[in-house]
């Protein structure tokens, strides 16, 4: 299993280079081509909603992303709020959130955390 | 330069054609264009994202808040969306049933206005 993590600043300009990242490693992991701008998007949509955490509640630390290729392609984009999960959606996240749903059928929204899963059919490069 | 915004008027219509990436980081570029035409007075605005490689729901975002400005001075908005990429975020929101979609900017501006 290859995992390559990332954290950058919460800034909304990190966020693209969060997507190139993802996505470069979507296809080298094997994830179809066709996939390849759901998973950018997905991605985006994870990284845009953890910074916009961040950004309210005046957090400094850093938002990371581990992406994993044990078989399927996951990603995790976790955030450094400490909100208690039982306390529900937060409103401002749902429209990420809904997009999200929409993109990923393999998608878990756990607060702080967002996993995302994409299945693979080849793999490309040396091993 | 990862989004730019040409403004032209056509037929009465404002039409803002996008390109590049609407993102977290560049949309509020395409929020203040938009507020800035609808305060000047703009009443049908055609926003053209032909040219727009890459929206997420931050972009959707400043498109409804435009809508929304537009409609409390019984203003429209039409978008031109030219890929199925682009199209699938509206799908997923059901935004495609909020906005009125046009595959090129000649039909936005040819379209009767809805009221």
């Amino acid at each position: 299993m290859s995992t390559i993590r990332l954290a950058f600043s919460a800034a909304p300009q990190y966020v693209r280079t969060a997507r190139l990242v993802g996505g470069a490693v979507a296809r080298r992991a094997g994830v179809a081509d066709d996939l390849i701008d759901e998973v950018r998007l997905a991605i985006g949509e994870a990284c845009g909603r953890a910074v916009a955490r961040h950004q309210r509640h005046g957090l400094d630390a850093l938002v990371r992303m581990e992406m994993t290729d044990d078989g399927p392609y996951t990603v995790r984009v976790t955030d450094a709020c400490d909100i208690d999960p039982d306390a529900g959606p937060d409103e401002a996240d749902q429209m990420a959130e809904t997009v999200l749903a929409g993109l990923v059928d393999d998608l878990k929204v756990n607060g702080s955390e967002v996993r995302m899963t994409w299945p693979v059919r080849r793999r490309l490069g040396w091993r | 330069m990862e989004l730019a915004l040409t403004t032209r008027e056509i037929e009465g219509h404002q039409v803002v054609a996008v390109q590049g990436e609407v993102d977290i980081y560049t949309s509020s570029v395409l929020r203040e264009r938009l507020i800035e035409l609808i305060d000047a007075g703009a009443r049908s605005v055609v926003v053209d994202l032909s040219g727009v490689d890459f929206l997420d729901s931050s972009g959707l975002g400043v498109l409804v808040g435009a809508l929304k400005r537009l409609r409390t001075s019984d203003g429209e908005l039409a978008l031109v969306v030219g890929s199925e990429k682009l199209l699938k975020i509206f799908k997923i929101t059901a935004l495609d049933r909020v906005f009125p979609l046009h595959d090129t900017v000649e039909a936005a501006t040819r379209a009767p206005r809805a009221r």
